[in-house]
């Protein structure tokens, strides 16, 4: 049982480091967005193709990044935790 | 173009139609529901039976309130990008619930997420301060949404402002009380079809108009009120308040009582995540379609329009429809509005009714001792108190400013609930004195600087200047729950908490699981 407990927080801190990981990259996507709408104003307005701007564009993608990283946890989660949950869930099973 | 004319404001026959059907196949649903709730579990968690993509679904139609439809789609028409602050703001809060909230929540607690706080802590004070939170939030959350109600029926149907949101009451009341989660996760999941559906083919009418291509309607709206529409605004002046705005809108989605409660309708941690998954799907391209709404108002209804028939732009869409669909789609969108409001109501009456049941009276006052029939009766009792004064606060609160009193939900959700939620979940020495400092702390302070904000100051009693310079305290008072939760604990160590999280850790990890 000593090697489930092991088991359970080696996982519980790859899922720990892996949310914090991912909420980082959600406070850069958008933070760096909010500053660059707050300081660089001009640069946001500046036209790709007529009817887009660079701060039309990166809006978007905030929101693309944003599924993104959504569709990543998710494929992560089911490949990298359900399993081994799955397996430690078993074993308790198991040894009663 | 832009006819001056406009059938908004009068009585609809489509609307009023479109609206008794909606209620009709809802009470319909209700009535189904009220045969399946017998016990707490189901009027509070739906049974657990909810599938991850159905909740995904309901989630979407808890979030996507009437203030996001009309209120985005309205600032985008009027200011062009600087919607978008706003729609991305409200949407990258979701990994952050994905990836810390919603498994753990779901693995540990029963119906609130003082479940989760208070699991390895002394009951009571963890409890009143997390009910606390709760209400705070729900309360600001209902008087948005019912003076939302209160205005948009008033504009669209031409009923009395008082009589709309004594309607919004009622119709609600009868979706909790009787049919409980159940009923409400079916409204909440048929709203979310019906406001996308709507919102998309809305959106596709308007694109027809230009190619199919957005870029090309976005080209229209520059030809006509210039290259601004496409850069930022006014919304964000100083880099501070974008900062602070910024963290309450990412933060607070993961410290809504009414959001937190959806997980407990569904199976499993894994049903969890796959319902945050289509949640962020879902409202990432409702933001998407708002946008193209918003612009689509700008050029094919025009500024003066929309602002001659209310100030703040909120009518834009109905506009829009007016314009594109006539009064068959303006009735359809009147509909779909007033049957948004209605669920988000009823989804937070019920997390309100959680707290005042479930946390205060079942937890705190019968110390846990309260059977299966007491607990529904009292849930029931405090679903009608909330009606009530939903109704009450809808009509005193009557010509407040919608946005800022979401966005006070929004704030006091970020500092007061989220940050012990974290703390509790995630940090082994948090306490019971840290964790109802954390609560009340983060929930008082962004309160007061909220009062002592330029909002309330200077816009609303007049004063030349306000003592706290941020419209959002956010930025303060998040991290200062945090500081304070975590001082709080470290000075006094708590045995009990502390020998109890490599339990609550295999719980939160591997489920509930009997052994």
């Amino acid at each position: 049982m000593i090697d489930d407990l092991q088991a359970l927080q080696v996982l519980a801190r790859k899922r720990w480091r892996m949310a914090i990981a991912l909420s980082m990259v959600m406070v850069v996507i958008y933070f760096g967005f909010l500053l660059l709408v707050a300081f660089n104003k001009e640069g946001l307005g500046t036209p790709i193709v007529p009817g887009l701007s660079v701060g039309i564009f990166l809006g978007a993608m905030v929101i693309v990044l944003t599924w993104a990283v959504t569709l990543f946890y998710v494929r992560w989660a089911n490949a990298n935790v359900d399993e081994e949950i799955k397996r430690l869930n078993a074993r308790r099973g198991g040894a009663r | 173009m832009s006819a001056p004319m406009t059938a908004v404001g009068e009585p609809n026959v489509t609307a009023i139609t479109f609206f008794f059907l909606f209620v009709a196949l809802t009470v319909g649903i209700t009535y189904w529901a009220a045969r399946r709730t017998k016990s707490t579990e189901e009027f509070f968690a739906a049974g657990r039976v909810i599938s991850g993509r159905q909740n995904g679904f309901a989630l979407a139609g808890d979030y996507m309130s009437a203030a996001s439809f009309l209120g985005i789609a309205g600032l985008v028409s009027l200011s062009g990008f600087d919607g978008l602050i706003y729609s991305t703001g409200w949407l990258v809060g979701w990994p952050v619930v994905l990836v810390l909230i919603a498994e753990p929540l779901r693995n540990l607690g029963k119906y609130t997420f003082a479940d989760v706080v208070s699991y390895r802590m002394r009951q009571t004070p963890v409890r009143i301060a997390a009910a606390l939170g709760t209400l705070a939030v729900v309360v600001f959350y209902l008087i948005a949404q019912m003076v939302g109600a209160g205005n948009l029926i008033r504009l669209m149907f031409g009923l009395s402002y008082d009589m709309a949101v004594g309607i919004v009451g009622a119709v609600m009341l009868i979706y909790v009380i009787f049919g409980g989660m159940i009923a409400t996760t079916w409204v909440q999941i048929i709203k979310a079809c019906l406001l996308l559906g709507g919102a998309l083919l809305m959106a596709i009418l308007v694109l027809a108009q230009f190619d199919m291509n957005p870029l090309h309607l976005f080209a229209a709206a520059q030809a006509k009120y210039g290259d601004a529409v496409l850069a930022p605004g006014k919304l964000i002046s100083n880099p501070w308040e974008a900062v602070s705005l910024g963290l309450a809108l990412m933060f607070g989605t993961a410290g809504l009582p009414h959001i937190l409660m959806r997980f407990y309708t569904v199976p499993d941690a894994q049903a969890a995540r796959q319902s945050v998954f289509w949640a962020t799907g879902l409202i990432g391209f409702f933001y998407l379609l708002t946008f193209v709404l918003g612009f689509g108002a700008m050029v094919l209804v025009g500024r003066d329009v929309i602002t001659g028939v209310d100030v703040g732009g909120n009518m834009a869409a109905p506009l829009l429809a007016e314009a594109i669909g006539g009064k068959g789609l303006l009735g359809f969108i009147a509909a779909v509005a007033f049957a948004t409001i209605l669920a988000v109501v009823a989804g937070l009456t019920l997390s309100g009714a959680a707290a005042l049941s479930h946390d205060l009276w079942v937890s705190v006052v019968r110390k846990g001792h309260a059977d299966h029939v007491e607990q529904l009766r009292v849930a029931r009792v405090a679903t009608v108190l909330l009606g009530i004064v939903a109704v009450l606060l809808g009509i005193v609160f009557k010509g407040q400013n919608v946005a800022f009193m979401v966005g006070l939900a929004f704030a006091v959700a970020a500092s007061g609930n989220f940050p012990a939620l974290v703390l509790s979940i995630f940090w082994r020495k948090s306490t019971t004195n840290g964790m109802v400092a954390c609560i009340v702390v983060g929930t008082v302070t962004s309160l007061l600087l909220i009062y002592l904000s330029p909002t309330i100051q200077v816009d609303m009693l007049g004063k030349a200047h306000a003592w706290f310079p941020l419209r959002n305290p956010a930025l303060i008072t998040i991290p200062l729950a945090f500081v304070v939760g975590i001082v709080v604990s470290l000075a006094k160590p708590e045995a009990d908490a502390l020998a109890a999280y490599d339990g609550k850790e295999r719980r939160m990890i591997l489920g509930v699981v009997e052994d």
